[in-house]
């Protein structure tokens, strides 16, 4: 079920639209937001909700890089492993927060605190290597930053 | 329309503009490599396969790959097909497509039939370089029609295309993206929509495949094939019947550019199982006495003195027809008996509704449609008929109706019709007006402009109201419901101003008054002077056929003995249980001395039978029925019928013979009943020549049932006998049940099967095309008996009483018809049978509130002398005080339906 | 050296905000456009100016408007999109320019929907960047509180909404139509051209797609003229050109510089040269989707036709350095994964070709590379080129992939003749 608020943001984004499935995107982020990611009961909520199919949300749903389908932990950690990134050794840092926390890309740790994904380019590459965290946009990283950043999230 | 000339290859062509290049090659018989295309479904330029060279103009030699699918044909075009690189661009495309198939094409039902195989042939793709592991995905249940095999896909995007874009089906999508893309529901279930069916053929590879012939799995070049027509509805969709070892193994569409064109509904293609079915009739057989329930098989020997005594001059005999029996079975019937002492073997109610029809449209100037035509519609209105369970090939015609409006914007604004995806990103929700009046909300109520929920009178009312505002003169309806005379006006308006309108309306809801509201609708637009096109649905597939011929509703049998007994009643493939009440059957059945029953399957009147005859079914017999078109189309015999198994009007044949001795014209095949038949009455003058008769050859050979790759036919039978056994002749067709035959290009209305050299698949249809969507090749099949009379005056039918009463615990029950379960035959086949629904009632959730019953519970209807235990479906678009009873489901007793109910708690 | 659209850029990333942007003199070519020039005049003059369109591919921005309809049926609504998605790896100049200076993008897009009479305009806008979401959303609402947006713009009567529709995640939302549907709430997969958005776009509406750049340009263009525009490139291209290093330099960063500036000064005047101890081996001049340039190419000059003429594309105008300690076939492994992951899954040769691509490459960085597959890595760049493939994506990708295998050949020899990385 989606809680009131959830639907009060989704309708007032249908509002914007000619006609409610055009809602979809933003209504699967609004769920995410709320919940972290995306589960099935979600897909068939949204779906009665813009009078659309099952199929239809999760067609949209499974397209999209930033929808997560599965459950994740309470920050995700995104480290950008595209080219200039690359170059800058965003593998020293991978390994490191991954031999950390325990888990590598697609993992969740099993407290739930942290799951580790791979996203391309940020958009930051004079200032590589990226990542993000949750929202937060964090640059120049090197591994002795890393302990420090982590531990801001709990 | 000017043509256009074009090079193709150094040569020059004429052709007609406004097509795509694609298409425009495959009518002149050049093959150009193509998956995502499909005529139905427009371009989409997906697959990239049908890469040709485009040269700029005549000094252009290095020119550039374009998709032919997304060109168009301009004047001065220059293209080559077989330029190298494009051939070899084509060959990776294939190549590249080919790196995750499975290759499993030995144990896959594609298999010899695969449009995959095809193009791989075709473009000669045969070195695997890819040397990786192939992606998989896991699969689904998609319920009892289809199979699903999803490692096969080759991503041409037909199949979401087909089912959400064409058919408006909600529950097949595609997920995920890259080369990760799947196409699928969203967890197994079933594919819900009524056309699901044509997954199987629109899809080029073994994804989608026909689950039914799972069962009994024969391979295309194993099947020996029959043109035949469907036999489950009014509309008469052509169909491939295919069979191998005597039992039926698939049917699958015939084109048809009047009629289906490239599909079929659900109930079309697997409602065939009841022809294998374990309860069949196949041999003769007698009851010992009367009330004994003993039964015992006659040998042939026994027949001529068995039959003596039934059809001898001196005895009484009443002959009851069909509906779903072919014209001339139940003209040989009639024939038999004599015109007064035929019956048409429908209720009253039913006779007098479609013989309204017939009559109107016989001497109307109103042209009926040929579904080809309901697609041209450009303002609709559906009077009191659920399209999508009583004729669902119109409704899926209907979705494509109210689209057409934008093919013009599209055109100004240079995009060609068949553009798909763009034309319909510019007419987003716009659509040409289509108005439903029904009594419940069902699918196409999306594509609707407006519905209109009432009951069958309110309907009606709606009806007369639409007709007066239309012309003056026609008769006035007193309304006191400003929201109807609203709409009614808004009706007329929009029905006005079209140049195709269209009224659809039948006799489901079996109220008179709706349908002499449409025909009167049909003649005030007329005498507006509007070129109004009417179509009314019919119960069943031969109603529009058996109306054409003299007799008289089933009720007068009874009537009309009153204390007379009948020595022989003859009930031609017709279960009367369904027909009239119970009581009235077994009254005609007392009065009836011997009771002889010719029909296909086990039912409560065969099993009343003193002599039961195995009638062949559609499938292994020839025969005409006429759609409610008015279009009466040929099917021929898939099965070679064996033993004692015989084609109704052969049986009825036999017993003339013996009532008439000195009757000199004997039916020896077919065509003598057609000749008689066409002599005899002059609707079906026609019929004699429409298509060719038995003796017609084709380069002195008759045409193959059966491709040239047929196999096994030394070896068959080998378990019975190891001598090739004796082929046999089929007298009554040009057909013969061999490969060897005429193999290319039989006339229209003959064609067993596609095959062309190169195409295996179903896209073999393109070379039997004059060009893709188009006709066939000398003409649709089937020949019209119903045509517009010129100059014809139509007087209007006056509204009588409009008036209902409902009371407080009484409701009024209205039919609701099922695609699965209302038909009788379809209802037999194994698949099917999981799709039909228990007994069950709509009502409005206040209506249930008082008879205090929840959404999914059960309840008792006391309805005409029956008690019936219904599952109660809350469903509000239904108005209070009515209630929809599921109709015609298996089991289900007759109920002469609209009628008063009573609900009691169980 | 003029730099318009930076100058008012305060370095640390610190967004101009509304006071600053008007006591800049902001706002002032909005009011004099929507004062004193006709939509038609607006759009010739951006004509005249030749901006060419700063997304990617070059396509004279005022040609693109001049085909919208303008004397359709007024009630037929337009639009006007600001192509934000900015994913293409090794690209980060939009997000600088609306970090640093929201008010001139929206100044800018205000002009622009009024040239083209559209009533409605959307930034589509990258998840990723959150900063930048919050900074816009802001800016438009002051916006609207000052009068600048919303109904009756400065008492002109014309009407203009503006949003921000932050985008849930994918490269090929960046491809203009893709963008389009993406907006319409549906998978991003690139629709048919023709028609183009001008005759069909969001909604099945006329519609203009422009970058962020390209828009950020028009109130400059009102203000000064196309001369004047014209005159800031050393070329004949005309305007300035944000451009931007990464890799192993010694100073990555943006610059806005006259288009036209040859490759070397870009790298070693602005970029510092590489850093201590790395060699140049090559670049992709305007992000992942370009033709590797080497050595031999320093001195071309960067503008659009030059940089074509050359063999690569100018692109986004920002380039990713290639130095010898970095392995040239990772470096292609690394893109091509990128744009196989990307692939909408449409059309053939990209949806099958780019992961067959990215195995090979895999496998040869890996030390399983065969020979064979140097010719089906040239076999799948050609198969997957222009014209073959329903949009850019795929024909962007093999750019990279056929320029390497052309100019780093004996790297890929030898990993697969050593059976191994050379630099592992
Ligand atoms: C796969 C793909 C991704 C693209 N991504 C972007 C992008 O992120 N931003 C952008 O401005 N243009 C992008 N483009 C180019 C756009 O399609 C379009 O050309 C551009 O937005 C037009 O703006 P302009 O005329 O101002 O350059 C992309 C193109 C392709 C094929
Ligand atoms: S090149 Fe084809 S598959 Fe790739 S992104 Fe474009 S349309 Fe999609
Ligand atoms: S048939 Fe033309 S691209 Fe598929």
């Amino acid at each position: 079920m989606l809680t009131e608020e959830e639907k009060k943001e989704i309708q007032e984004e249908i509002k914007q639209y000619p006609y409610p499935a055009v809602a979809c995107i933003d209504a699967l982020k609004i769920v995410q937001n709320h919940r972290g990611w995306v589960s099935d009961e979600s897909v068939r909520d949204i779906a009665q909700l813009l009078s659309i199919s099952n199929e239809e949300v999760d067609s949209v749903a499974t397209f999209y890089s930033r929808i997560y389908r599965k459950p994740v932990g309470r920050n995700v950690i995104l480290i950008c492993d595209s080219v200039s990134c690359m170059i800058l050794g965003y593998e020293s840092l991978y390994n490191y927060i991954s031999k950390k926390i325990g888990v590598s890309f697609g993992g969740t740790t099993s407290d739930g605190r942290f799951t580790l994904l791979p996203i391309s380019c940020l958009g930051d590459c004079d200032n590589a290597p990226v990542m993000m965290i949750n929202n937060d946009h964090f640059n120049r990283l090197t591994i002795e930053k890393i302990d420090e950043l982590l531990d801001r999230y709990k | 329309m000017s043509m256009v000339k074009i090079t193709i290859d150094g040569k020059q062509y004429e052709v007609k503009p406004g097509k795509n290049l694609l298409e425009t090659c495959l009518s002149l018989g050049i093959d150009i490599p193509h998956f995502c295309f499909h005529p139905a479904l427009g371009s989409v330029g997906a697959c990239r396969l049908c890469a040709v060279k485009k040269f700029r103009d005549k000094d252009d030699t290095r020119g550039r790959i374009v998709m032919s699918c997304m060109e168009p044909v301009t004047e001065g075009l220059i293209v080559s097909v077989e330029d190298s690189e494009a051939r070899a661009f084509r060959t990776s495309v294939l190549e590249s497509l080919m790196t995750n198939h499975p290759h499993d094409c030995p144990v896959c039902d594609e298999g010899g039939e695969c449009h995959l195989q095809d193009m791989t042939v075709m473009t000669g793709h045969n070195y695997r370089r890819f040397d990786f592991p192939k992606r998989t995905y896991n699969n689904q249940d998609l319920g009892p029609f289809i199979s699903h095999e999803m490692n096969r896909c080759i991503q041409c995007y037909r199949c979401v295309r087909f089912y959400r874009d064409y058919a408006g089906g909600r529950d097949l999508n595609v997920y995920a993206s890259r080369n990760h893309v799947y196409f699928g529901r969203y967890e197994d279930g079933t594919l819900e929509n009524e056309f699901s069916g044509n997954l199987v053929e629109v899809c080029p590879t073994g994804v989608f495949t026909d689950k039914t012939l799972k069962n009994h799995f024969t391979r295309k070049w194993d099947l020996s094939n029959a043109p035949s027509v469907c036999v489950h509805c009014s509309l008469g969709c052509n169909t491939i019947a295919s069979e191998r070892y005597g039992s039926l193994r698939r049917i699958m569409s015939r084109y048809n550019g009047a009629v289906n064109g490239y599909f079929l509904c659900d109930r079309g293609r697997f409602g065939y199982e009841f022809v294998n079915d374990e309860k069949r009739i196949k041999t003769v057989q007698i009851r010992l006495h009367k009330n004994d329930i003993k039964v015992e098989q006659v040998e042939n020997s026994q027949f001529s003195s068995t039959f003596d005594k039934l059809f001898s001059k001196d005895k009484f005999i009443y002959g009851i027809g069909s509906p779903r029996a072919s014209v001339e079975s139940n003209f040989a019937l009639m024939s038999l008996v004599g015109k007064e002492n035929f019956f048409h073997g429908i209720s009253q109610k039913e006779y007098s509704l479609t013989k309204t029809i017939s009559e109107y449209l016989l001497q109307s100037g109103i042209r009926t449609p040929s579904l080809k035509q309901v697609e041209k519609a450009d303002a609709i209105l559906v009077l009191g008929e659920d399209l999508i369970n009583t004729a669902p090939m119109i409704a899926l015609a209907l979705r494509q109706a109210v689209r057409n409006i934008s093919y013009n914007e599209a055109s100004e604004k240079g995009i060609p019709v068949w553009n798909d995806a763009p034309v319909r990103e510019l007419a987003q929700d716009k659509k040409n007006p289509l108005f439903i009046a029904t009594l419940f909300s069902d699918s196409l109520d999306e594509i609707a402009e407006e519905f209109f929920r009432s009951s069958p009178k309110e309907i009606a009312k709606l009806g007369f109201a639409v007709a007066k505002v239309l012309d003056d003169k026609a008769p006035d309806v007193k309304i006191e419901n400003s929201y109807l005379t609203r709409i009614a006006g808004e009706i007329a308006h929009s029905l006005k101003n079209a140049s195709h309108p269209l009224i659809i309306s039948g006799i489901s809801y079996g109220d008179e008054s709706i349908v002499h509201a449409a025909l009167n609708i049909a003649t005030a637009l007329r005498s507006a002077g509007s070129n109004v096109m009417l179509n009314m649905v019919l119960p069943e597939s031969n109603s529009m056929g058996l109306s054409l011929l003299p007799g008289k509703p089933l009720e007068n049998a009874l009537v009309s003995v009153e204390d007379k007994e009948i020595d022989t009643l003859i009930i031609l493939e017709n279960d009367l249980y369904r027909r009239i009440s119970e009581d009235s059957v077994n009254t005609l059945f007392k009065k009836s001395r011997q009771i002889l029953v010719l029909d296909h399957l086990v039912n409560k009147t065969t099993q009343k039978a003193d002599l039961l005859l195995p009638a062949a079914t559609f499938a292994g017999s020839e025969g005409t029925l006429v759609n409610n078109e008015g279009r009466a189309q040929r099917y021929y015999k898939a099965i070679d019928i064996k033993d004692q198994l015989k084609e109704s009007w052969r049986w009825i044949d036999e017993f003339i013979k013996i009532r008439n001795e000195s009757q000199t014209v004997r039916w020896n095949r077919l065509d003598d009943i057609v000749e008689s038949l066409s002599d005899e009455l002059a609707v079906f003058s026609k019929l004699k020549k429409y298509t060719p008769d038995a003796d017609f050859r084709m380069l002195n050979a008759k045409i193959s049932r059966q491709t040239i790759r047929y196999s096994g036919r030394t070896a068959m039978n080998a378990n019975i006998a190891v001598s090739e056994p004796e082929l046999s002749q089929d007298r009554d067709s040009p057909l013969t049940f061999s490969m060897e035959g005429q193999q290319e290009n039989p006339p229209s209305s003959l064609v067993p099967f596609y095959w062309t050299p190169g195409w295996n698949s179903v896209q073999a249809m393109y070379n039997y095309l004059d060009e893709p969507d188009g006709s066939m090749k000398g003409g649709d099949p089937g020949i019209r008996l119903i045509e517009p009379v010129e100059g014809a005056k139509n007087s209007y039918f006056s509204p009588g009483s409009l008036d209902v009463e409902t009371k407080e615990d009484k409701w009024i029950i209205v039919p609701v018809y099922q695609i699965f379960g209302s038909d009788e035959l379809s209802s037999v086949s194994s698949s099917v049978m999981q799709r039909i629904d228990e007994p069950f009632v709509i009502m409005n959730q206040a209506d249930a509130d008082i008879i205090s019953a929840a959404d999914g519970e059960y309840s008792q209807l006391e309805i005409l002398q029956n008690k019936l235990k219904v599952k109660i479906k809350i469903d509000n678009s239904i108005v209070a005080g009515f209630a929809g009873l599921s109709a015609n489901l298996p089991g289900m007793p007759f109920v002469n339906m609209p009628c008063k109910g009573k609900f009691h708690k169980l | 050296m003029e730099r318009p659209l930076t100058k008012h850029i305060k370095p640390g990333s610190v967004s101009l905000n509304m006071k600053d942007y008007i006591q800049l003199g902001g706002y002032g070519n909005l009011q004099k456009a929507l004062k004193n020039i006709a939509p038609a005049e607006v759009t010739a003059l951006v004509k005249a100016s030749n901006l060419l369109g700063r997304g990617g591919a070059g396509f004279p921005t005022g040609v693109k408007w001049s085909l919208i309809p303008m004397d359709g049926d007024k009630s037929t609504p337009k639009y006007l999109v600001c192509n934000a998605d900015e994913m293409e790896p090794g690209t980060f100049k939009d997000r600088y320019l609306l970090e640093g200076n929201p008010h001139q993008l929206i100044e800018g897009m205000i002009i622009s929907a009024y040239a083209i009479q559209a009533g409605k305009a959307y930034i589509f806008l990258r998840w990723a960047y959150k900063k930048a979401e919050k900074i816009l959303r802001e800016a438009i609402a002051d916006a609207y509180k000052s009068g600048y947006l919303g109904k009756n713009i400065l008492g002109s009567g014309f009407n203009l909404d503006l949003y921000v529709h932050s985008s849930a995640g994918r490269y090929m939302c960046g491809e203009e139509t893709a963008l389009l549907n993406s907006l319409e709430g549906k998978r991003a997969m690139p629709r048919t051209k023709p028609p183009f958005p001008a005759i069909s776009g969001l909604f099945g509406r006329p519609t203009v797609v422009n970058n962020v750049e390209t828009l950020s340009w028009i109130s400059h263009i009102v203000e000064h003229g196309a001369e004047w525009f014209k005159g800031l490139s050393l070329t004949p291209t005309g305007g300035t050109k944000l451009f931007g290093v990464s890799g192993r330099v010694k100073n990555p960063g943006t610059w806005e510089l006259p288009l036209g500036i040859s490759m070397r000064e870009l790298l070693e005047e602005h970029a510092g040269g590489m850093t201590p101890g790395h060699k140049f081996r090559g670049a992709l001049p305007g992000g992942a989707s370009t033709d590797f340039l080497i050595e031999d190419h320093l001195d071309v000059k960067l503008d659009f036709s030059t940089v074509a003429a050359a063999g690569s594309r100018l692109g986004t105008g920002t380039m990713i350095v290639l130095d010898d300690k970095t392995c040239p076939v990772a470096f292609i492994h690394n893109v091509e994964k990128f744009f196989a992951l990307e692939s909408c899954g449409w059309c053939t040769p990209c949806r099958e070709g780019l992961p067959w691509v990215e195995k090979m490459l895999a496998s040869i960085e890996e030390g399983t590379g065969k020979m064979e597959y140097l010719d089906l890595l040239n076999f799948n760049a050609k198969f997957m080129g222009p014209g073959n493939t329903f949009c850019a994506h795929a024909p962007g990708a093999a750019e990279p992939l056929q320029s390497g295998l052309k100019y780093f050949h004996d790297d890929f020899v030898k990993h697969i003749t050593d059976k191994k990385c050379p630099w592992r």
